[in-house]
């Protein structure tokens, strides 16, 4: 035998080697028993690889951090909690297949995760096939009320409906609608639609890109002609970055025509670039510039725990308060027992980084404060405005005239 | 008069990007038949070269806020090609020189290049990075008062013609240019006249790569900087190949510029997806009428 | 003897095959959990577009970046009637979102049964003979036929992202509560359904088994060799190819069937390119052309992504870049091709007068 081909021989056998123990390894570290004293297993369901990793990694960090403080503080019902972190890999399926593992064979109390509304959709028959518990962290568009998840991020009512009336109050009228294709944006512009021709304000335009699209010469044009006084802008991840910047090389500045995102916090600031948006204007619950005391220790463990040059966002926020709420209710339930929580839960309250967060039992929704923002020149938002309460969720807005025209799925409004 | 002007003008914006990314995929797909699955994250690396060329480099040399600024991008975009051209080098030199002849092969392995490279861009910072463009490449060119051209577009016009140039410079004025020429035209003759056609290969493929590279770094002005950059450009560079005519540089010019005024036209009558649609659609027909591309260089065997 | 011995064949072909079947579907459900049987059936089904591949590429030589596409529509016109039952005379959820008030007529006859599983396999084979007969007849091979089959893929699942109203977008359809009258969260169902998917894989594989080993298989070989030199001796490669992406087409479809009950979700995720390119590596990595190293092929690198991804996810992505790499430079013939070279080696060491050139692994796919 010659010797390359000993050679090549070799590395055959050295890499079916690593391949297998890598396989072998994994499966025992599955197998390994962790657990010395009993515990409450408690999921965490993101995406650490593919597309969302990018957002979803840092609702991870805040969701972990929450369940360290409560160890530290003595755990839950006296036991501590033992996360289980499993990647949903940017993939509905995955996520899919994961909540089951977390569900069937892991038996977790509770589920912390998902970040788009399609990971949410695709394990939703899952918790309530199995009843299971969600904890769901971030903004969405509403029209749903699963009796097997809790929202601890914005609806509708919180978010969207409050930045038009927001607009029409600072005299921009004519909104042009931008968005990724896909539920959200479509689900929230048809909402906007009907909302700006009850307040007498008017659509001037309305497009949608694929998914991770980067090409907006044309929107662009489509923009330049139908001459609105603000953009409402529902784009989602690389697209923002592709958006704003040739937004800019355009010739507008946020003084000529600003835009409105609800899909850019701190975190997304960052990785645009604070050159393209600064004084554009944002919309959510929480800005890591939040003056609340629980704000302050917020942000500074965080920082403390994952590095100075980190921010804190709204997402991530939600993802911190959820453990808590859920922790509360545990604690009021005396059990972890999924109907036992959701009993429990309604009324829940806790003073949150973003001002006091409840839950409403009705709809297993979040009263939370909703403030509009303007990015400033580091990058941090700062709030232009606020309302003075926390706002009573609303998924199907049944209390808004004006909504009745609205799509809805059926039983939504009692 | 001015929209009409304005579409246009994306049309060829838009081809120009085309162009960029698929120029080296013609070099290695089309002289070389290797399917380099890895040619998108060829562009994310050029990408990421410009983005720490802003950030380890010109901060510290005071260029990007200083005069050298516009001098640093340019630079940046340089060392895109070359740094680029190097991966590619190597990757030719370890794994696509075993699978010549084996093109659906050199599909699998060049994938799977693709996904590590991916994941490490990822694991480097799995968010976008923000790259700040040279101040006198920001705003628009006010051709009319209502038409305004960006001068990023420009300039990434002007660089794609750029690129085109210099690549009928070298090919047929250089004495490598002529032995790559040789090589992909006769493999067995060129190879009994004395051109190293392995050294040939190695350096088509480089240099292929290194146009990705450069595309990155142009990339870099009107998109975001992160692991997925690729993954955006790699089925519509190689639509642009197949149509143009594999193996013909004329032909890739050609139909990128087309698919670029059909999309900007398409999508300003329809809607973004559906113009996209509606193009690849054409393209597929197309080449159900003429399956050697626009401009045939030699039947397909 | 004559009888005998092909007495003795057939114990030695089908015998193995019995045993395996036997064992998955009446040992292993009692051993394993129901996720775990679950999980092992949703495999189940993704070994069976593999298989699918393996007779396209494999065997003639044409590498479809399209498998994903025909897998998921099979899914889809399934999970269409899945959803329908769940929500019986009403309308899909997803629907009153978009302000949908009529059940849109591409729906209807989705609500029997057998129109949505004879749909699920007849529309995936109908797209291809008519995307074959297209590609072929302009003699489209090799390369291109795989850049053209990516292309289409891009083109359909973008076209799937826009259709909100229709078919809910990216969201896919989801809301599946039952499959002919039982909850699909029972364990009884699972159990089921993953021994019907193994029975089904069981058929396929018998089919593909009997189809390359018959006179059509000897042709599609020919096809992946020399492609010419059949249109000379006066076959019509044409119509032969067309028919085999057709067939690969309906068994993906198939599989499309079995694998959304199991899953309970069908989403333009599944549509992308690269779901379909991970097909082509299930089929490596097992082995291509042997059939049974596709099923290898494709439980094991879902295993081995179901385990690592949990333990840690960003190794995956780096397994599976040098499984890409190394199946192409290191194991051309996968894993049984890995073991069929060492018993060889092995046989020849141990008696050198026959020299082991005799046994016929597959050497030629390379050149495909």
């Amino acid at each position: 035998m010659k010797l390359q081909a000993r050679l090549t021989q070799a590395t055959r056998i050295v890499f079916a080697l690593l391949f297998m123990m890598a396989v072998s390894m994994s499966s025992l570290s599955a197998i390994t028993i962790t657990a010395q004293e009993e515990t409450i297993k408690v999921g965490i369901l993101h995406s650490l690889s593919g597309t969302m990793s990018i957002s979803e990694v840092t609702v991870k960090d805040s969701t972990l951090m929450a369940i360290e403080e409560i160890n530290a503080k003595g755990g839950v019902l006296g036991k501590k909690l033992e996360p289980i972190i499993e990647d949903g890999a940017s993939n509905w399926d995955i996520f899919n297949e994961k909540a089951k593992k977390l569900l069937l064979q892991d038996k977790v109390a509770v589920v912390f995760g998902c970040w788009t509304s399609a990971s949410r959709k695709a394990v939703k028959s899952t918790f309530e096939d199995n009843n299971g518990l969600l904890f769901y962290p971030v903004q969405y568009e509403g029209l749903e009320q699963s009796p097997n998840i809790f929202y601890t991020g914005a609806t509708t009512n919180q978010q969207i409906v409050p930045a038009v009336e927001y607009l029409i109050k600072e005299g921009k009228k004519k909104v042009f609608l931008l968005g990724s294709d896909y539920v959200f944006p479509r689900t929230s512009n048809t909402i906007i639609k009907e909302q700006l021709k009850a307040l007498g304000g008017e659509t001037v335009g309305e497009e949608y890109v694929p998914l991770g699209g980067t090409e907006f010469s044309t929107i662009l044009a489509k923009i330049r002609e139908a001459k609105p006084d603000v953009i409402f802008n529902t784009l989602n991840g690389d697209s923002n970055v592709a958006f704003f910047k040739q937004f800019t090389d355009a010739g507008y500045t946020a003084e000529s025509l600003p835009t409105l995102s609800v899909s850019i916090a701190e975190e997304e600031v960052a990785s645009i670039g604070v050159e393209y948006l600064e004084g554009h204007l944002v919309a959510w619950n929480y800005y890591q510039t939040v003056d609340t005391p629980e704000n302050t220790t917020f942000v500074a463990a965080f920082k403390a725990k994952y590095g100075e040059n980190r921010v804190t966002s709204d997402p991530m926020e939600a993802g911190y308060f959820g453990v808590y709420l859920w922790a509360a209710a545990v604690e009021k339930a005396g059990s972890v027992e999924v109907d036992a929580v959701k009993a429990a839960a309604g009324g829940i309250t806790f003073a949150a980084p973003e001002g006091t967060v409840t839950i409403d039992g009705d709809n297993q929704h979040t009263y939370k404060t909703v403030r509009i923002g303007i990015v400033r020149e580091d990058g941090l938002i700062d709030t232009v405005w606020a309302t003075e309460a926390p706002v009573k969720p609303d998924p199907y807005l049944c209390t808004y005239e004006w909504a009745a025209a609205l799509p809805k799925p059926e039983g939504g409004c009692k | 008069m001015e929209s009409l002007a304005l579409q246009i003008f994306n049309g060829l914006s838009t081809g120009s990007i085309l162009l960029l990314a698929a120029l080296g995929l013609a070099f290695s797909f089309g002289l070389m038949k290797v399917i380099n699955m890895a040619h998108g994250e060829f562009i994310m690396i050029g990408a990421y070269v410009t983005y720490f060329f802003q950030a380890f480099l010109a901060v510290p040399l005071r260029g990007a806020q200083g005069p050298k600024e516009g001098l640093v991008f340019l630079l940046s975009i340089g060392a895109a090609f070359l740094i680029t051209g190097l991966v590619g080098f190597l990757l030719e030199m370890t794994l696509i020189r075993r699978l010549y002849g084996r093109p659906l092969d050199t599909l699998l392995a060049t994938w799977g290049v693709g996904l590590i490279l991916q994941q490490l861009a990822r694991s480097y910072d799995s968010r976008n990075l923000p790259v700040t463009s040279p101040k006198w490449l920001v705003g628009a060119w006010m051709a009319t008062p209502d038409l305004a051209l960006p001068y990023k577009r420009l300039f990434i016009i002007a660089l794609a013609v750029i690129c085109v140039v210099l690549i009928y410079l070298f090919l047929y004025r250089t004495r490598n240019g002529r032995r790559i020429r040789a090589a992909m035209q006769g493999r067995e003759m060129a190879s009994c006249l004395g051109v190293a056609t392995r050294r040939v290969d190695a350096l088509t493929f480089a240099l292929g790569a290194g146009l990705a590279g450069v595309a990155g770094s142009a990339l870099t002005l009107i998109g975001q900087i992160g692991p997925q950059l690729g993954t955006t450009y790699i089925v519509d560079a190689f639509m642009v190949v197949v149509l143009g005519g594999v193996g013909s540089l004329p032909g890739t010019i050609l139909a990128s510029v087309l698919i670029g005024v059909f999309n900007s036209f398409l999508e300003m009558s329809t809607t973004a997806t559906l113009g996209k649609v509606l193009v690849f659609v054409l393209i597929i027909a197309f080449l159900q009428w003429k399956p050697q591309g626009l401009v045939a260089l030699r039947t397909r065997s | 003897m004559p009888e005998n011995r092909s007495v003795q064949r057939w114990i030695i072909r089908w015998i193995p095959l019995l045993v395996i079947l036997f064992g998955a579907t009446v040992i292993l459900p009692t051993i394993l959990s129901s996720f775990e049987i679950n999980l092992l059936g949703r495999f189940l089904t993704y070994a069976i577009v593999a298989m699918g591949m393996d007779l396209l590429w494999g065997y003639a030589g044409m590498l479809s970046l399209g498998q994903g596409l025909f897998f998921g529509i099979g899914a889809y016109c399934f999970g269409m009637y899945l959803n329908l039952e769940a929500v019986g005379p009403k309308m899909p959820e997803f629907m009153g979102l978009y302000g949908v008030t009529e059940l849109p007529w591409l729906w209807q006859p989705f609500r029997s049964p057998v129109f949505a599983i004879i749909a699920a396999v007849v529309v995936p084979m109908i797209i291809a003979a008519v995307i074959g007969f297209m590609v072929f007849r302009s003699r489209v091979q090799g390369v291109y036929f795989s850049i053209i089959t990516q292309a289409l893929t891009a083109i359909i699942a973008l076209l799937v992202v826009g259709q909100q109203q229709l078919i809910n977008g990216t969201n896919g359809i989801t809301e599946m509560k039952t499959i002919f009258g039982h909850s699909l969260a029972e364990d009884g169902t699972k159990r089921a359904l993953y021994i019907v998917s193994a029975l089904t894989l069981a058929g396929v594989f018998i089919l593909c088994r009997w189809l390359v080993e018959s006179r059509f298989g000897r042709l599609l070989i020919s096809i992946r060799d020399d492609e010419n030199r059949l249109r000379f001796v006066g076959y019509n490669p044409t119509l032969l190819k067309m028919i085999v992406f057709s067939i690969s087409a309906g068994i993906a479809g198939l599989a499309g069937i079995l694998v959304v009950p199991q899953v309970g979700i069908i989403s333009p995720k599944q549509l992308d390119i690269a779901a379909s390119i991970e097909i082509v590596i299930w089929v490596a990595v097992g082995g291509r052309g042997t059939l049974v190293g596709a099923i290898l092929g494709a439980m094991l690198v879902n295993i081995g992504r179901s385990q690592i991804s949990t333990a840690n996810p960003e190794i995956w992505q780096l397994i599976m870049g040098a499984l890409f790499i190394g199946v192409v430079v290191l194991f051309p013939n996968g894993i049984i091709g890995a073991f069929k070279g060492l018993f060889t080696t092995i046989r020849a060491r141990l008696s050198p007068r026959t020299s082991g050139s005799s046994i016929p692994v597959v050497q030629s796919v390379n050149q495909a």
